[in-house]
């Protein structure tokens, strides 16, 4: 029993200490950012291995989960008769819900974890070392760009699969069962809202990615300076991020729609 | 110059310093004066690359002075630091090249990030360096494509890019083949002389290290046991020289490692026996 309070006071302080070295280090890289931004050519290669090596996961799933809604959408839409407000089911799903969350969870295990791996190993070669002993702070010239690569990739690529979505339920909806395409469309204009749901689901989009960005940089620049440190680092990025998205996607929906009804 | 000539470059005064409870050095005392290429030589996790942190900065001493120029680093600041580090080159233990980038850009990297040259001076810039190494020829190859002498030197390269006052080595020599070894410790010296620069080697390499230091001081027990030339250390029939010159497995250093007594252990008294107890 006093062995169980041991070590469950051992590991809690251990997550309390991990959590004042991670708000120091964001302190640090918020610091930065306003330098880092400067250096745009930087950015724009971060943006590149982050979000356009994404491209092709988050359109080719963007358009399965647009046509897996189209078929499940209209399954139960139809039992009430209205399988013509498929446009607005699905558009609706996308914008707010499955567009964010979905791209998060994708770019933390294509982008976030290339990202860990990336600053761990060059922890654990010391290119780090290398830098700062060369009167080059890493921070700024390694970690801030990476953040900033996810920052602004993550809601591009919500925006782009939310259409391949919107695009994959029209294959299916009205292309293969049938419905009105005209309906399809208007429904869709006539219920989704820009500030509502098209904003919103843009805002959480950017918080994912800033938690994203962070936890990814975070967990490669304290990474344990070994091959087994890089490999655990990276699980834990993935691991950390998804729980993050989810609890994130649940406070923000909360606070969102909460009172609309 | 503000400082005269005479006044050594590196100079630490009952330096104590360590991680977390444990003490690695310990009324460590030393003085390099401008020109020299001093060996620092000690068996592993005596301290040798930690004593390399404390002159760039990268750790702080607990007790005592580290001088590097007339700076007194574990004070300086940020900026200042780092005003530090610009006259300072290192050459990590693996050379710590960015993988990512090629050996031109490697090299090209310090005068990019610390200056405005123009595109085409950086280039001459940099063939330059690498002629100074023999790898002009390398030039567009990316790091995993050198061998671990080329890595090193191409690293030796970037680090002498800003024209050093003081160059620090980790290491230099191990992993790589006699030749290959012998290639680095001849640009040491050679670089060192050309550009007036003050270098500090941290090795176990006898050999090279007595053909290109000026002076070898011993590292153990935290401290600086011995200091002497490379002459007097061929000649010299002191037990500490002699285990390191000759690679005696015991001596004044121990080849075990601190352990309860063995016939204890093997009999499961002691503590230490992994996961036996459990
Ligand atoms: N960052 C660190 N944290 C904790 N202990 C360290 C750290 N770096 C080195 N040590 C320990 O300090 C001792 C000296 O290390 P080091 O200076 O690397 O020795 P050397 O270069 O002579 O092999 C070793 O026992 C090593 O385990
Ligand atoms: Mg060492």
């Amino acid at each position: 029993m006093l062995d169980l309070l041991d070590r469950l006071g051992a590991v809690t302080l251990g997550a309390l200490a991990r959590l004042g070295l991670a708000t120091l280090f964001f302190g640090a890289v918020f610091a930065r950012t306003w330098r880092g931004l400067k250096r745009g050519a930087l950015l724009v290669r971060e943006i590149h291995f982050s979000g356009v090596r994404s491209l092709a996961i988050i359109l080719v799933s963007g358009l399965f989960v647009g046509m897996v809604l189209a078929v499940q959408g209209y399954e139960v839409l139809q039992r009430f008769g209205s399988a013509d407000a498929l446009g607005s089911l699905v558009a609706l799903s996308l914008v707010r819900e499955l567009g964010p969350v979905v791209t998060a969870l994708l770019f933390a295990g294509r982008a976030g974890s290339a990202v860990t791996a990336e600053i761990g190993l060059m922890r654990a070669t010391e290119q780090l070392a290398a830098m700062d002993m060369m009167a080059v702070d890493p921070i700024s010239r390694v970690v801030v760009p990476r953040f900033m690569g996810a920052l602004v990739s993550l809601p591009i690529l919500a925006v782009i699969f939310s259409s391949a979505g919107v695009i994959g339920a029209y294959l299916v909806g009205v292309e293969l069962i049938g419905i009105d395409a005209g309906a399809f469309w208007s429904q869709m204009r006539a219920s989704v809202d820009f500030r509502l749901d098209v904003l919103n689901g843009l805002f959480k989009a950017l918080v994912f990615g800033l938690a994203v960005g962070l936890i990814s940089v975070f967990e490669g620049y304290h990474a344990a300076p070994t091959a087994e440190g890089v490999s655990s680092a990276t699980t834990r990025t993935v691991v950390i991020s998804s729980l993050s998205v989810l609890t994130l996607d649940f406070i923000l929906t909360v606070l969102m729609f909460r009172g609309l009804n | 110059m503000s400082h005269p000539v005479a006044a050594p470059l590196i100079e630490l005064k009952n330096v104590r310093f360590g991680y977390g409870e444990r003490v690695v050095l310990d009324g460590l005392d030393l003085s390099v004066p401008r020109g020299q290429i001093l060996a620092v030589m000690g068996g592993s996790g005596n301290g040798k690359t930690s004593l390399l942190g404390l002159l760039g900065g990268r750790n702080v001493a607990w007790a005592g002075s580290v001088h590097v120029d007339g700076q007194d680093v574990g004070r300086l600041n940020g900026p200042g630091l780092y005003a530090l580090r610009r006259r300072m080159g290192m050459l990590f233990q693996f050379g710590a090249l960015f993988t990512d980038l090629s050996v031109f850009d490697n090299i090209a990297f310090p005068y990019r990030e610390q200056t405005n040259l123009p595109e085409p001076v950086i280039r001459d810039l940099v063939l330059m360096k690498l002629e100074a190494v023999g790898l002009r020829g390398a030039a567009q190859s990316m790091p995993s494509q050198l061998s671990g002498g080329m890595a090193r030197r191409v690293a030796l390269a970037r680090a002498i890019a800003l024209d050093p006052m003081l160059m620090l080595y980790d290491e230099p020599f191990t992993g790589l083949d006699p030749i290959s070894a012998g290639i680095i410790g001849r640009l040491i010296r050679r670089l060192n002389d050309a550009f007036g620069m003050t270098s500090l080697i941290v090795t176990h390499d006898v050999n090279e290290t007595l053909r290109i230091a000026d002076r070898i001081v011993l590292v153990s027990d935290g401290r600086i046991v011995r200091d002497m030339t490379p002459a007097e250390v061929r000649v010299s029939d002191d037990i500490f020289i002699r285990q390191f010159a000759d690679g005696l497995p015991d001596g004044p250093v121990p080849f075990h490692y601190p352990a309860p007594a063995y016939g204890r252990q093997l009999l499961g008294g002691a503590s230490g026996s992994g996961g036996a107890d459990a």
